[in-house]
């Protein structure tokens, strides 16, 4: 039990705010029941005066896309001097960019599904269709199309046929100026919760994520409870098992991720893991993965933070 | 060990909702949606929202009403707190005959039943009607929580076209015949009137006697609902259709626009035997509507000037609806056209073709905007080029800075139509239960 009183910030002005609100409120309740003193806040006009006015031992960061996640809320943090839990500025804004977290990582040996970058504009100066069409003659189908950067599946498009190309570039691109295309690998999806301990960095048992009637893992697939099923620890063999768990680590490391990440990956059925994407701010919903990884670990969400917050307030002091 | 009712999906997968199998067939559209949670970020202050269709409460006398409500529990509590008839209290079924006798009703207190908000009203409107399969008329497009309860009760809806006058009678007798060569019965046409949720336009007088007889003639009862009815801008009202033709209309009214939402107060005003069936269906969905919000609006009806209160709605409603009409005019984007509504709380925005208004609302959030989407105002998979804008709650100021970030939004998305081309319409939801972003 710890006696430290904390700021959960959720909520925040990006498209996530809704499942960042969940997210605090989730958190908040299971640190209340480890016996921390617990504010819910908000990040916005006010937020400055209360963390001057309100000082807390520490901070919590969890809003999702956006500011919470893109290094701003955690720069003003560190001006300010207030501890926090998670990855510190400057990692955040290299992990926040879906295409140049794949590139280090793909630098550094490890399997990423091959992409391409593309900003809206250079559809609008070079043609689409021509640009379209070398895409698909790169990457082949289907193809996943994701904003650059952003969370929660929003935006995602799964891309089956040349012709269904111009519509998911269009939803696609509502959420951000510039798109990621990746070569989309049918396999088993896991992600999977790496925490800092006083041994480093640990992965925590892979969750598997299977959604029903074929599906995509999509934003209403992620918080409709019931419309995918969960196996936590994921149906792999040993080896792969271990071998998502080593790409989970080697990725928070890679990128300096501090605390707790969750890294998504794909295991091909010919054993090959491939990264997808990192989250320096994984939810923490009824719905989320970090909660049922935690479980899986027999552990819990409030010991876990309780015990991050207590590394955010002494590497501080 | 399975539960009863609960089968697991895989071997050894963990489904997070256990009762999965135990939901009714009509729950399969109740999921999460991108399109909703964008909505938590469009309550911010930081975003102008031309979503929701919230009252501007801010015109309301609260210092005495807030005396007034303390006076009546201090004098009636132990009635006001008290269960009540599902009928409603009599005093207020006597004044709401005084309300509604403002657009030519003549009613009988009798024949008027209380319900939470005029929502409840069509839903049991719908309960006693409509079974599973059954066509219900409506406009295109149409209330969003009307298309709930209707699909709540899996009534299949027609929507009947407007233009600039309302429902079109022709359009009206093409539908019913359509309907008809199917093998389908019509239970009832479901329209609003006046000052149209969401289209803002109104049904011509010379139209109303065509439109009831029509309903007549192929035997189909007029489900009239009337929330905005007295927020005409000038004053004016338009005759009911129940006040000709009491024995074929069931009327729906609310104080949420007139006097306040929160209270959800609202009615029926039906045919004695259907207001018999509404009084019983009521009773077994909430035993009686709350007896201290009927009587809140009772005793604000009867000390204060709420006819004046009105006027004073209105008056900062045309003002709003100035503000935002001339924005448009001053901001949109070529290939828009738009609606002048002369009251009540909206306006139906035309974009040009190939923009799907859904789609596009990320984009807007982004922007610090919110509106809402066409798509939600059809059950059939229409309005994918339109938006409701709501002008009732933010200041006129505000409504100009939405109009205009509105406009870069659009421009933003007619350049990526120019890239990408025309392109299909993504999926559509069905109507859902109303939120305030859409009621």
């Amino acid at each position: 039990m710890s006696d430290r009183w904390v700021a959960v910030l959720s909520g925040g002005l990006s498209h996530e705010r809704e499942v960042s609100l969940r997210s605090g409120r989730r958190l908040s309740a299971a640190l209340r029941a480890d016996g921390l003193t617990v504010e819910e806040w908000d990040a916005d006009a006010g937020l400055l005066a209360r963390l001057r006015d309100n000082r807390p031992d520490a901070v919590v960061v969890a809003l999702h896309g956006g500011e919470g996640e893109n290094g701003s809320v955690q720069t003003v943090l560190e001006m300010l001097g207030v501890p926090y839990v998670g990855t510190d500025s400057r990692a955040c804004r290299r992990a926040w960019d879906k295409p140049t977290t794949k590139a280090e990582l793909a630098r550094a040996g490890l399997a990423t599904p091959d992409w391409a970058v593309l900003p809206h504009a250079t559809f609008r100066e070079l043609g689409a269709q021509p640009v379209l069409d070398a895409m698909v003659e790169s990457l082949g189908l289907p193809l996943i199309l994701k904003p650059d950067q952003g969370g929660s599946a929003l935006g995602a498009r799964v891309v089956r046929e040349a012709a269904e190309l111009p519509a998911a570039m269009v939803g696609c691109l509502a959420y951000g100026e510039t798109v990621l295309a990746e070569r989309f690998i049918e396999g088993t999806e896991v992600a999977v919760t790496v925490v800092d301990g006083p041994d480093g960095p640990e992965a925590l048992p892979a969750v598997e994520i299977e959604p029903k009637g074929g599906g995509i893992y999509d934003y209403t697939a992620r918080y409709t409870a019931g419309l995918t099923d969960f196996h936590a620890p994921a149906r792999l063999s040993p080896s792969a098992a271990d071998a998502v768990g080593e790409l989970a680590v080697a990725a928070h490391l890679l990128l300096g991720l501090r605390d707790v990440s969750r890294t998504d990956a794909i295991v091909a059925p010919d054993g090959t893991v491939y990264f997808l994407e990192v989250n320096v701010s994984p939810g923490l919903t009824e719905t989320s993965l970090l909660p049922m990884a935690v479980e899986a670990a027999g552990r819990s969400l409030g010991e876990i933070y309780a015990g991050l917050i207590e590394r955010a307030v002494t590497r501080t002091a | 060990m399975t539960a009863p009712g609960q089968q697991p999906a895989t071997q050894g997968a963990r489904s997070l909702d256990p009762h999965l199998r135990r939901y009714a067939a009509r729950t399969a559209g109740m999921t999460a949606s991108e399109i909703r949670a964008l909505f938590a970020v469009a309550s911010r202050p930081e975003v102008v929202s031309l979503a929701g269709g919230m009252p501007y409460l801010a015109a309301l006398p609260l210092d005495s009403l807030s005396a007034e409500i303390g006076n009546l529990i201090a004098t009636d509590g132990l009635v006001a707190l008290q269960y009540g008839s599902a009928h409603g209290v009599p005093e207020l079924r006597e004044q709401i005959c005084e309300v509604m006798a403002l657009e030519g009703i003549s009613a009988h207190p009798d024949d008027v039943v209380v319900t939470v908000g005029s929502q409840m009203a069509l839903d049991m409107v719908t309960r006693i009607f409509c079974d599973p399969g059954d066509v219900v008329l409506a406009e295109g497009p149409s209330y969003v929580g009307a298309l709930g309860s209707f699909a709540a009760y899996q009534a299949q809806v027609v929507h009947v076209a407007m233009d600039d006058d309302g429902l079109i009678p022709a359009a009206l007798r093409e539908a019913l015949a359509a309907v008809a060569a199917r093998g389908q019965r019509v239970k009832f046409l479901y329209t609003i009137p006046n000052f149209h949720n969401p289209a803002g336009v109104t049904l011509a007088v010379s139209r109303r006697a065509e439109v009831l007889e029509i309903c007549r003639q192929h035997g189909v009862l007029v489900v009239e609902d009337n929330p905005y009815g007295l927020l005409g801008f000038d004053g004016q009202t338009y005759p009911a259709l129940r006040s000709s033709d009491p024995d074929n209309v069931v009327y729906l009214g609310s104080f949420s626009k007139t006097f306040a939402a929160g209270l959800r107060v609202g009615w029926a005003l039906a045919p004695h035997a259907v207001r018999e069936k509404l009084v019983l269906a009521a009773e077994s969905a909430t035993l009686c509507p709350p007896t201290l919000n009927q009587l809140v609006v009772s005793r604000y009806l009867s000390t204060h000037d709420w006819k004046g209160q009105i006027k004073t709605y209105r008056e900062a409603y045309r003002e709003r609806r100035d503000a935002m009409l001339s924005a448009l005019e001053q901001h949109m984007p070529a290939g828009c056209t738009w609606t002048r509504p002369d009251g009540g709380f909206y306006v139906w925005l035309t974009v040009p073709e190939g923009i799907d208004t859904k789609a596009m609302l990320p984009r807007a959030v982004t922007q610090r905007v919110a509106y809402a989407s066409g798509t939600g105002f059809y059950a059939d998979r229409l309005g994918s080029r339109q938006m409701r804008l709501s002008f009732c709650y933010p200041t006129p100021e505000r409504i100009k800075e939405g109009v205009r970030r509105l406009a870069n939004v659009l421009e933003g998305e007619i350049q990526l139509h120019a890239t990408f081309g025309s392109t299909p319409r993504r999926e559509v939801s069905g109507p859902q239960a109303p939120s305030p972003d859409t009621a």
